[in-house]
C-alpha cells in the first residue's frame, strides 16, 4: 500500500516538475499580436506564416500571433477596435496613408523612440527614401515599409506591332502617349472602337492614379505635415486636364470613368493597348496574357513620376518596453535584405531597400524578369501617396473632383477648386 | 394566496420573455438610443475627447451637398425599384400559379436571383455592364450598336443599379404573392366566370384587392430594402462617379469607417431611421383603410 502511495506521489511530483518546466519559459516568453491585411491575389497568408515561423525559430523567446485582418480598411478598423477594447495588438501592418489618423488617435509610437543603438538608427535610413515619405512626418519615422507597390504602364507589344509602333519603345512622354494612343486606337467600319489606345482606371483609387499625373507635372498633392493640399495649383489642374483630354479631346481613352476592377480584363482581352495599373497585377498579367506584353515606367510631362502605395509596419503605443523591443526585432527580421528579396519575388511587391536588389536571389530574378527592374528604377521618381489628416474625407473630395471632371460634370478647374476649398476647411485646425 | 400565484405567473412570464428581451435590448434598442444620443456629440479622438455639441452635426448635415445628393439618389432608387419589382412579382406569380408545363422549374428559375448573395450578383453584373468586353455591349455590338460606359456615366449608373435590384427582388416578392394567390378560394373565379367577368376585370376587382395585405407587406419590405441594400455598391461603383450612385446607407458606412466620423454617421443614421419610421407608419395608415383582411 505504502509502495503504491509512494509511486503515486512520485508520479505527481514528476508531473508537477514537467508542468513547471513547460510553464516557466512561457512566462518569460514575449507574446506579440500582429494584424496584417492582404490586398492582392495569391497565397499571401501562407507566405506570411512561413516568415513568422522562421522568425520564431530564430527567436525562441518570442511568440508571434500573425492575424490576417482582411483588406487595409478592415485591418485599420480591427486594430483600432482592439486598442479600444483593451486587448491591443503590439504591432500591425496597415495602410501607409493611415499614419495621420493613427497619430491623431495617439495609437502608435515613432520608431525613433524605440531604436536604441546607432546601428538601429542607421537601419531606419536603409530604405528607399520614396518609400519612407508616407511613413515620416514631423521629423519622426512612424512607419517602416513592407508591402509596397507603385503604378506602372502595361502595354501590349502585339498591338504596338499591329499599329506600326516599335514594341521596345513605349511612350515616354505625355505627348508620345497621345500620339501612340491615336495610332493604337482602332475602330471598325461603323465607327465603333475595337481597341482603345490607353486606359487609366478612375474608380476605386482615382486619387492614386492622379498622384502619378501630378508628380509627372512636377507637383505633389499635399505637404509633408499632412495639413495642406495643393489641389487647385495650376500644375495639378493641368494634370487633370490632360487626363480628361485623353478621353474627351484625343479620343484615345473611353470617356467617363474606367472601372478599376475590370480594367485588367480589358487589357488581357486586347481591348486596350496600354493600361496603368498597380505592380500588384504583374503576376496575374504574366500568367494570363495571351500576347507579348511589356511593362514600362509611366510617361513624363516635366519628369517621370508615380505615387507609392501599400502597407507599412506600425508599433502601437500601448506596449511594454519588452514588447517594443520584440516588435522591433520582428520588423527588422522581416525587412532584412534576404527576406525582403524573398517577399518581393513571391508577392510582386517591390523590394523596399536598395541592398535587397543586390542579393543574389533578387538579382537573378530581375535579370530574368525585367518588369521587376522597371518598378525598382521608377522608385527614383516616386512620391508619397495622398495622405493627410482627415485622410478619408480629403481623399474622397479629390476622388469626387476627378470623377466629376472625367464625366464632364465640371471643368478640372472648377472641380479641383471646390475640392481645395473644402479640404482647406477640414485641415485648417491642424495647421 | 391568489395574489402570490398571479405574481408567480407574472414572474414566470417575464422570465420567459427575458432571453429575447435581453437580446433585443442589447442589439436593437440600446444601439438605437445610443445612436440618437451620439448624434448630439462630436467625434472624439485621443487628443480631442468627444463633447456635447447640440445640433451642430445636424447643421453640418444640412450644409453637406453629398448628403442631399445621396438622399435624392435614394429616393429615385426607391421610386425606380419598388413599383416595377412589385408589378413584376404579381405578374410572375399569376403566371406560375396557372397551369403550365414544368411549373416548378419556372418557379425555381424566377426565385434563383433571390438565393444568390448580393456580392456575387454584383460581381456577375459588373462584367455584364463593363464597356467593350461586357455582355450587354457584346450583344449590342452584334446588332451594330455602339458600346456604352454604363457604370462610368453619371446619367446611366443609377439606372443600372435599379435594374439589378429589380432582377434580384422581384422573384423574392413573387413567393409572397404566390402564397397569397394559392390561398384564394377557387369559387371566386368560377363565380366571376359565370357572371361573365373578363380576366382583367376579375384581376382588378377581385384578385388584386384580395392581395392587398400581401402588397402592404411587400411594399414595406421593398421600401426598407431600398434603403438597406447597398452591398452591390462596394463591388460595382463605390458610389461613383462623383456620388452619382451613392445611397444613404453606403454614405453612412463611408462616414463611419472611412472618415471615422462616428458622430456624423450617427446623425445620418438617426435621419434614416426617422425617415423609415415615418414611411412605414404612413403606409400602414394610408393603406389600412383600403385593405380587405379576411
Amino acid at each position: 500500500m505504502s509502495h503504491l502511495i509512494k509511486r503515486f506521489l512520485g508520479a505527481a511530483a514528476l508531473a508537477a516538475v514537467l508542468a513547471l518546466g513547460q510553464w516557466s519559459p512561457a512566462v518569460a516568453k514575449v507574446e506579440l499580436s500582429m494584424y496584417y491585411p492582404v490586398a492582392v491575389g495569391g497565397p499571401l497568408t501562407k507566405i506570411v506564416d512561413g516568415l513568422i515561423a522562421d522568425f520564431e525559430a530564430a527567436n525562441p523567446d518570442i511568440k508571434v500571433n500573425a492575424i490576417y485582418a482582411g483588406n487595409y480598411n478592415d485591418a485599420r478598423i480591427k486594430a483600432l477596435a482592439a486598442l479600444k477594447s483593451g486587448e491591443p495588438a503590439q504591432l500591425s501592418v496597415m495602410f501607409a496613408i493611415d499614419i495621420y489618423e493613427l497619430i491623431e488617435q495617439d495609437a502608435i509610437v515613432a520608431f525613433d523612440d524605440i531604436v536604441e543603438t546607432e546601428e538601429e538608427r542607421a537601419w531606419l535610413k536603409s530604405f528607399y527614401p520614396a518609400l519612407m515619405e508616407n511613413g515620416t512626418t514631423g521629423g519622426k519615422t512612424w512607419g517602416i515599409p513592407f508591402q509596397r507597390s507603385t503604378i506602372v504602364m502595361y502595354y501590349n507589344k502585339d498591338a504596338f506591332r499591329d499599329a506600326g509602333l516599335d514594341p521596345e519603345a513605349p511612350p515616354a512622354t505625355w505627348d508620345e502617349l497621345v500620339a501612340a494612343g491615336k495610332k493604337l486606337t482602332k475602330t471598325d467600319a461603323s465607327g465603333n472602337v475595337e481597341r482603345w489606345g490607353a486606359m487609366i482606371p478612375s474608380t476605386g483609387y482615382p486619387y492614386w492614379m492622379f498622384g502619378a499625373l501630378t508628380k509627372q507635372n512636377d507637383q505633389v498633392l499635399m505637404n509633408r505635415e499632412g495639413n495642406e493640399t495643393f489641389f487647385d495649383d495650376p500644375d495639378t489642374v493641368e494634370a487633370l486636364q490632360y487626363w480628361v483630354d485623353l478621353g474627351a479631346k484625343h479620343k484615345v481613352m473611353p470617356s467617363g470613368t474606367i472601372e478599376w476592377g475590370t480594367l485588367r480584363q480589358n487589357f488581357l482581352e486586347g481591348r486596350t493597348a496600354i493600361m496603368w495599373h498597380s505592380t500588384g497585377n504583374l503576376t496575374v498579367v504574366k500568367k494570363k496574357a495571351g500576347f507579348d506584353f511589356g511593362v514600362a515606367m509611366l510617361p513624363a510631362k516635366k519628369t517621370r513620376g508615380t505615387p507609392t502605395g501599400g502597407g507599412n509596419f506600425y508599433v502601437f503605443k500601448q506596449t511594454t518596453a519588452e514588447e517594443r523591443k520584440a516588435a522591433m526585432k520582428l520588423v527588422r527580421f522581416l525587412t532584412q535584405p534576404e527576406r525582403t528579396a524573398e517577399w518581393s519575388i513571391k508577392t510582386g511587391y517591390i523590394g523596399t531597400r536598395p541592398d535587397a536588389y543586390r542579393t543574389k536571389a533578387l538579382e537573378d530574378y530581375v535579370a530574368t524578369f525585367s518588369p521587376a527592374a522597371v518598378a525598382r528604377d521608377q522608385l527614383k521618381f516616386a512620391t508619397a501617396e495622398l495622405s493627410t489628416y482627415q485622410t478619408g474625407r480629403v481623399r474622397k473630395l479629390l476622388d469626387d473632383a476627378i470623377q466629376a471632371a472625367l464625366t464632364g460634370g465640371k471643368t478640372p478647374d472648377d472641380a479641383l477648386g471646390a475640392a481645395q476649398k473644402q479640404a482647406d476647411r477640414l485641415l485648417k485646425r491642424y495647421r | 394566496m391568489k395574489r402570490s400565484e398571479t405574481r408567480i405567473a407574472q414572474v414566470y412570464g417575464w422570465l420567459l420573455l427575458l432571453p429575447a428581451a435581453v437580446l433585443l435590448i442589447a442589439f436593437t434598442h440600446y444601439p438605437t438610443v445610443a445612436t440618437l444620443v451620439q448624434s448630439f456629440f462630436s467625434s472624439g479622438t485621443a487628443t480631442r475627447p468627444s463633447a456635447f455639441v447640440g445640433a451642430e452635426n445636424y447643421r453640418f448635415m444640412v450644409a453637406d451637398e453629398v448628403f442631399w445628393k445621396v438622399l435624392s439618389n435614394n429616393i429615385w432608387y426607391a421610386l425606380g425599384t419598388i413599383p416595377v419589382s412589385i408589378a413584376l412579382a404579381v405578374l410572375m406569380a399569376i403566371w406560375v400559379n396557372g397551369r403550365l408545363p414544368a411549373r416548378s422549374v419556372v418557379r425555381m428559375a424566377y426565385f434563383t436571383p433571390t438565393i444568390l448573395p448580393m456580392i456575387a450578383v454584383a460581381n456577375i453584373w459588373l462584367f455584364f455592364y463593363t464597356p467593350e468586353i461586357g455582355l450587354i455591349d457584346q450583344i449590342g455590338g452584334f446588332f451594330g450598336l455602339p458600346g456604352h460606359n454604363w457604370l462610368g456615366d453619371p446619367d446611366t449608373v443609377l439606372g443600372c443599379l435599379i435594374v439589378i435590384t429589380i432582377w434580384k427582388e422581384a422573384g423574392f416578392f413573387m413567393i409572397f404573392y404566390l402564397a397569397a394567390l394559392q390561398s384564394l378560394p377557387p369559387e371566386l373565379e368560377e363565380a366571376a366566370r359565370l357572371e361573365g367577368a373578363g380576366r382583367w376585370y376579375f384581376f382588378r376587382r377581385v384578385t388584386f384587392p384580395l392581395l392587398m395585405p400581401t402588397t402592404l407587406f411587400v411594399l414595406i419590405n421593398a421600401m426598407i430594402n431600398s434603403f438597406k441594400l447597398v452591398d452591390h455598391l462596394f463591388i460595382l461603383t463605390k458610389g461613383g462617379p462623383d456620388n452619382a450612385s451613392a445611397l444613404l446607407l453606403y454614405y453612412i458606412y463611408e462616414v463611419a469607417f472611412s472618415f471615422f466620423d462616428e458622430a456624423y454617421a450617427a446623425t445620418l443614421t438617426a435621419v434614416m431611421l426617422l425617415a423609415l419610421a415615418v414611411i412605414a407608419i404612413g403606409q400602414f395608415l394610408a393603406l389600412d383603410k383600403r385593405i380587405h383582411y379576411r
